[in-house]
């Protein structure tokens, strides 16, 4: 059993008391809520009478359903204005903040919650999305809910859960250029399979992780979920206190030095010990593609698809080629591609802009393909303009948008259609996640996108180191 | 609430690894502000193909029709929170599920729902599957309580299931609401504790 991690201490430190059921009842310090999964919730907190139990713990913002290039009210897609105007409702009849698309601070739930300081180590976080890991980047433990634990959330601040084990996860070695934080959380889920995080929060360390920004430790944690694991983190280092320093509401002054100590006590301690360690040389990682139909189908750029005769489990790949349509054994690099989209919680933030921004500067997004970039919040987007990467993007042929999840899940206009493939900056390559049954994602870190949109094809952007 | 024990019937086999949430429910249905036709989505846009024509799919097929017990793979219901899904599968009359393995947040959604997810081995599920596929009208029988699942010629299989979510469906507290709000005073016990709720003096900004 582990014993002195964050995990081991977090826990602890939330634990209201043990259910009669063997439960332990979690109290919940940050509760973030969007439009998608929460009006049933509501609902249910209607039909039962009950209040909201800390609505000053809960916030709320929208950002799955709008549209990312006419934001005007009431949107086309009447479907989505009555779940953002669901939305409106709810957050007045309970009293909870709201960041609607007129706030500068509206988002992605994932990108705004650290942008805003809110996201802090030590605390207990849970949303109605799968991808509430990316907090763990804090030290934060956080968990992705179903709707009727949105429900529990609110009426209570707690959680019903199950005590997960902890595996470390060392990334060492120092990353090679052209090597972004994407291909190394897609390098772990391809190594240690979707299914491989079961049962286990990952915690993510090693001189690797060391190094990275608070940005690319996001995009790490981010994904999770996509290996199987409920809760992902890393432990809080000088790099992060320096990030939620200043945000809106990270304590301020004494306060601040005072969170810094406590922030450090609920670190790892170096003699935690873990139910597994896992080690991964990061040195040997490459830019990173999938092919398939899960995140863990996946290739370094200049590696050949699987054969399914030499994988120890041939069946696995056969439904992601039926619906892929290569041949097993040709080279993902020279792929062709018809879309390019740049965002999503896992890569919308203005490093990763940055890094797209670097490859496309004074290059032109080939003929026949459609791109975009979608910033992961409207402070993203300000600030990206104000380092002139909109102009960057937009004089390469790139679409410049809105702050919102898009093409991510395409609950919203920006949509696949028919049999296109999409490189995409996303997290999910399942079947009809950007919006069409036959649409095809692959997979790969913003530069890889950019370099995608310009060559019209997969290429190693290691060309334009 | 029900004290679910012993749950069963007839069922259906589902086959393959990984099947994720976005495949059980299309994200278009999820614009819908209420679960109340999530009965209708169940593996939508692989019962039909681009022009709404219905094609092969288990769910589709006369003999599976009401069926209560879904057989699947590995790592089922993997990806997006959505309890759309797990709803899905509820009200179109599944109410519990075996596999080899489940996705976490659509395993704790579907015990909210009174719908026990349960493991058993591979070899197991193999059986299962052949079994049910043979023979549609096969009942099974889940018992929770003896962590296993009964079989028409009188054999049994065993299976897997978190102690906390088999107590909470045996003794009926599986919507969980109510077990919490019993312990409002610990809670903010708790709450007062944690440094960051008053010590760091935020956040505050109610
Ligand atoms: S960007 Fe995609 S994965 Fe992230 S919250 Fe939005 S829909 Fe979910």
């Amino acid at each position: 059993m582990s014993d002195r991690t964050l995990y081991d201490k977090v826990w602890d430190s939330h634990a209201v008391t043990t259910l009669p059921t063997g439960q332990t009842q979690l109290f919940i310090g940050l509760h973030l809520v969007h439009e998608v999964t929460t009006p049933q919730a509501f609902d249910m907190l209607r039909e039962r009478g009950l209040p909201i139990a800390y609505p000053q713990r809960t916030f709320s913002t929208v950002d799955h359903v709008v549209p990312t290039d006419m934001r005007v009210r009431p949107f086309l897609d009447e479907q989505a204005e009555a779940m953002t105007a669901a939305l409106e409702r709810n957050v007045r009849d309970f009293g909870i903040e709201f960041y609607g698309l007129d706030s500068d601070r509206q988002g992605i739930v994932h990108v705004i919650g650290p942008q805003l300081g809110l996201t802090q180590p030590g605390m207990t976080l849970a949303c109605g999305d799968s991808h509430t890991s990316t907090h763990g980047a804090f030290g934060t433990l956080a968990f992705g809910i179903g709707t009727s634990q949105v429900r529990d959330v609110l009426a209570t601040q707690t959680l019903a859960m199950d005590r997960l084990k902890v595996r470390r996860i060392n990334v060492n070695g120092k990353l090679p250029l052209g090597v972004h934080a994407k291909d190394v959380i897609l390098t772990i889920i391809r190594q240690l399979g979707v299914g491989g995080g079961k049962g286990y929060a990952y915690e993510y360390g090693g001189d690797v992780l060391d190094r990275m920004n608070m940005d690319e430790r996001m995009t790490v944690c981010n994904m999770s979920i996509e290996g199987g694991a409920l809760v992902g983190y890393v432990n809080p280092d000088q790099t992060t206190y320096d990030y939620v320093l200043g945000r809106p509401f990270a304590p301020k002054g004494e306060a601040f030095d005072r969170a810094v100590a406590y922030w450090r006590s609920m670190a790892s301690d170096p003699d935690a010990s873990y139910d597994d360690v896992v080690d991964i040389d990061g040195s040997a990682i490459e830019p990173t593609v999938t092919w398939g139909i899960n995140p863990g189908q996946a290739v370094g750029v200049l590696e050949n698809l699987p054969r399914p005769e030499e994988l120890t489990d041939p069946k696995s790949v056969e439904k992601a080629y039926a619906h892929m349509g290569w041949e097993p054994g040709a080279p993902i690099l020279g792929t062709p591609i018809d879309v390019a989209f740049i965002g999503s919680c896992t890569n919308s933030r203005l490093s990763d802009l940055i890094a797209a921004a670097r490859v496309a500067e004074g290059r032109k997004v080939a003929d026949g393909v459609k791109a975009l970039v979608v910033p992961g919040s409207a402070d993203v987007k300000k600030q990206a303009e104000a380092a002139g990467l909109d102009r960057v993007f937009t004089e390469a042929g790139f679409q410049w948008r809105e702050a919102g999840c898009s093409m991510c899940l395409a609950m919203n206009p920006d949509k696949l259609n028919g049999r296109e493939v999409c490189a995409s900056s996303s997290n999910r390559n399942f079947i009809g996640r950007q919006g069409s049954p036959e649409g095809r994602t692959l997979l790969m870190s913003p530069a890889m996108v950019a370099a995608a949109a310009l060559n019209g094809r997969v290429v190693d952007v290691r060309q334009y180191n | 609430m029900n004290e679910i024990k012993q749950v069963g019937g007839r069922a259906v086999v589902v086959r393959g690894h990984d099947i994720d949430t976005d495949r059980i429910v299309p994200a278009r249905y999820l614009k819908e502000i209420t679960f109340n036709r999530m009965g209708e989505y169940p593996f939508f846009d692989e019962r039909h193909d681009a022009h709404g024509k219905t094609v092969d799919h288990p769910f589709n097929e006369e003999r599976f029709q009401g069926a209560e017990v879904l057989v699947v793979n590995r790592n089922f219901g993997c990806g997006s929170s959505r309890e759309h899904a797990p709803q899905a599968l509820y009200r179109w009359g599944i109410r519990v599920i075996i596999g080899e393995s489940f996705g976490p947040i659509f395993a704790g959604s579907s015990v909210l729902l009174g719908m026990p997810t349960v493991m058993a081995s591979s070899e197991d599920v193999g059986k299962l599957m052949a079994l049910v596929e043979g023979e549609p009208t096969a009942e099974l029988t889940v018992d929770l309580e003896a962590r296993k699942v009964r079989l028409p010629d009188g054999g049994d299989i065993d299976i897997d299931i978190s102690d906390g979510h088999r107590n909470a469906l045996t003794t009926g507290t599986w919507d969980s609401t109510a077990l919490l709000l019993d312990n409002m005073g610990e809670v903010a016990k708790t709450a007062d504790k944690l440094p960051y709720t008053s010590d760091f003096e935020g956040p505050a900004p109610l």
